[in-house]
């Protein structure tokens, strides 16, 4: 069983300073942490591990500076990380994100499976996993809360539908996103800390990567163009309307209408 | 003895507060006859909400010319039946006193009413970039009762406990009478520290209506490090190693494996690691991340020297709520594991820690009675809980006043004391009392009679 976690490094606060002119977030000088939404995802592997054996390496997208991010990983459990580290790749949204990941997926040999969290706290858009997905022709499933079977073959899921729970079989190879407390994730090793150095860390640039179409990554191979950024504006009047899903369509349509919003 | 509340006491009571803030008969939960864990059981006859110092000083001068009991209660959080009000009277409840008064950033202090509870003082001074140390378990109690048992908490080992954090206190005097005690001042050589007297009195010897409290810059880094073992006594015997190296840690605290899954049992959530039988959780905080991660790592590898397998980092936010969330919990989850229980709050010198509990382990066997503890292994402070589970009334409480002599015993073998933190209450006199020479308890007994000469406040307890 060979599995990949994509992961990545995200702001460690929420207090984020965000690039007026291009919109992408400010990273100089501001403390980072591994997405925690991401350490489902790695817990999610391990337990697939400890169970079907295989390997358990871990991929990033970011500055230098992500090799920490990666390093915890291989302290939590990961026999391997790799980084795609080049500046060309600065200010990718979701669609070049996931062009230039899944590319990377692609030139790291066999895999059976990819993990990914469900979402990022900065980006939260929790797209990337699934438009990969789809990039490597492989089926996969969002929201996964719990692993229910692992074989050889494929492997058995239950994922969040909101409304249902859905219980869905695929085929290796294939990628699932992780829900949030859908496990307990694992504590990083300070035994493993001493072990494993930068090493098990492989820095690739863009130059690295066999097939890449430079134009669909970064800035220019982002079909998003951000116009603005703010915070939002902090509203704490709250109106709850109970009921059905059809009954709630139909509430809220006519609260929007009688307010003209729609 | 004490006057019964009369028709006329309430109705002094009504005018003295408010008709809505004093509850009578069936108006009084039965919460209030009770704390959190204490065996002992007793309503009060009258139930006051007060609103203020003023309202405290009418009602404690009416009550000590009628002779009416007074018995002070914050949340009710307390272990040792000290705020029950075992001769009845009148109970004053501070819970309403809960104003954050002023936050005074030249002197780093804040002042509060009695009842404001620990949760929100430690949620305001973080806001404000400030650190209120004291860091028990029960973040649900008040300030008042935090002052009233010097509670001490996981922060300790560092910082030290509520008596250390303590500047100023007004307080009513059982007579009525108001004193301010202390001040805004780091030194204070002004004649017998009444402020200390009162740290700790369990409400006693004046009913605190305003506390001025010490606050410290907020670390801005804070780290932890669960630290598992193959063994409880391999755990706990690394703690004198650690201390001795001087390594300047903020906790350390030891618990065992079934103290976590009770924990997880009573929170549905489940701990990031349960494969070791011990553990010993350590935290350095400081305002330099590479010298707060080089001062744990250098334990860590004292740790592993002295037979740890591992030890795992606890450094984000969500580590830390997973870890420390847990820890918090321990004492609910184990009352929740067992249908009664009993606690030993002992404080032994901090090379006897081990000693200690593997001792606690014998009684056990000796007994057959479930015993899990935890506790302050940085400051010596053990929670021990002596657990009903199917027994019959009989034979529990016979065994577990064994359970509890045999402990009480060694602890004054070893130099420790009856209570680190918990108090002494109504439950646990007859250990002061049998801990403590003579003289001791005749002073004891001597500042009370000078407090309160006709012991109205909070009577029947201590000693």
């Amino acid at each position: 069983m060979d599995i990949i976690v994509c992961v990545k490094q995200v702001p460690g606060t929420s207090q984020v300073e965000i690039d007026p002119v291009t919109g992408v977030l400010k990273r100089d000088g501001v403390a980072s942490k591994l997405n925690p939404y991401d350490l489902f995802a790695l817990e999610a592997a391990f337990r697939i591990q400890e169970q079907a054996g295989g390997t358990v390496r871990t991929l990033s997208m970011g500055p230098d500076q992500a090799i920490s991010s990666l390093l915890e990983t291989v302290y939590m459990g990961a026999g391997s990380g790799v980084l795609l580290s080049d500046r060309r790749f600065a200010g990718s949204d979701v669609h070049a994100t996931s062009y230039v990941i899944q590319s990377v997926v692609r030139q790291m040999g066999h895999f059976d499976l990819v993990i990914c969290g469900k979402q990022t706290t900065d980006g939260d858009t929790a797209q990337v996993g699934p438009e990969m997905a789809e990039m490597l022709g492989i089926e996969h499933a969002a929201n996964v809360l719990s692993i229910d079977e692992v074989d050889e073959a494929g492997i058995t899921v239950t994922l969040n539908l909101d409304d249902v729970l859905q219980t869905q079989r695929m085929a290796f190879p294939c990628l699932i996103t992780i829900e949030k407390d859908a496990n307990t994730p694992r504590l990083p090793s300070y035994r493993r800390m001493k072990e494993r150095g930068k090493d098990m860390i492989t820095v690739y640039s863009a130059g690295d990567l066999d097939a890449v179409d430079e134009s669909r990554c970064g800035l220019k191979g982002s079909p998003t163009q951000v116009e603005r950024i703010f915070p939002p504006e902090k509203n704490r009047d709250k109106e709850l309307l109970e009921g059905t899903p059809q009954e709630l369509q139909a509430a809220l349509a006519a609260l929007l209408r009688s307010r003209k919003l729609i | 003895m004490y006057k019964t509340v009369t028709a006329s006491d309430l109705e002094f009571l009504r005018v003295a507060a408010s008709p809505d803030r004093v509850l009578t008969g069936t108006e009084i939960s039965e919460d209030y006859s009770h704390d959190e864990l204490a065996g002992v059981k007793h309503m009060p006859e009258v139930l006051v909400k007060v609103a203020s110092t003023e309202e405290v000083s009418a009602i404690m001068r009416y009550a000590n010319e009628h002779r009416i009991p007074v018995v002070v209660r914050g949340s009710g959080t307390g272990l040792v039946g000290a705020a029950v009000a075992i001769y009845g009277g009148i109970m004053l409840e501070t819970t309403g006193m809960n104003q954050i008064l002023e936050l005074d950033e030249d002197n780093l202090t804040v002042a509060v009413q009695p009842g404001v509870l620990l949760i929100d003082l430690a949620a305001y001074a973080e806001k404000n970039n400030f650190l209120y140390p004291p860091d028990p378990g029960e973040k649900s109690a008040t300030i008042g009762g935090n002052i009233s048992t010097n509670a001490g908490g996981m922060r300790a080992v560092k910082y030290g406990v509520t008596r250390d954090f303590v500047r100023a206190l007004t307080v009513v005097l059982p007579s009525g009478d108001v004193v301010k005690l202390g001040g805004k001042v780091v030194k204070n050589s002004s004649g017998y520290s009444l402020l200390h007297l009162m740290v700790g009195s369990e409400g006693t010897l004046g009913v605190i209506t305003e506390a001025t409290l010490k606050l410290l810059p907020l670390p801005e880094v804070s780290i932890s490090m669960l630290v598992p073992f193959q063994t409880i006594r391999a755990a706990i015997e690394a703690v004198p190693a650690i201390i001795k190296s001087q390594a300047s840690l903020t906790a350390i605290e030891f618990f065992e494996r079934e103290t976590v899954l009770f924990a997880e049992d009573y929170l549905g959530k489940k701990f990031p690691d349960t494969s070791y039988p011990a553990y010993l959780l350590l935290t350095v905080d400081g305002n330099d991340r590479s010298g707060v991660e080089a001062e744990l790592f250098r334990v860590a590898d004292l740790c592993m020297a002295q037979g740890a397998p591992d030890a795992f980092l606890v450094d984000t936010d969500e580590r830390k709520e997973s870890v420390w969330k847990a820890r918090g919990a321990f004492l609910e989850a184990i009352k929740a594991s067992t249908t009664e229980m009993d606690e030993a709050d002992v404080v032994v010198p901090r090379d006897k820690v081990a000693e200690f509990i593997i001792y606690t382990h014998e009684i056990a066997r000796q007994l057959k009675l479930r015993i899990p503890s935890f506790g302050h292994a940085g400051d010596g402070n053990l929670h021990v809980y002596v657990c009903r589970d199917n027994l019959d009334e009989e034979n529990w409480r016979s065994l577990l006043a064994e359970a509890f002599r045999l402990m009480y015993d060694r602890a004054a073998q070893l130099c420790g004391l009856v209570s680190g933190e918990h108090g002494i209450g109504y439950v646990k006199k007859p250990y002061l009392l049998a801990s403590l020479d003579a003289a001791q308890i005749e002073l004891m007994r001597g500042i009370k009679k000078v407090f309160d000469p006709n012991d109205i406040l909070n009577p029947g307890k201590l000693f």
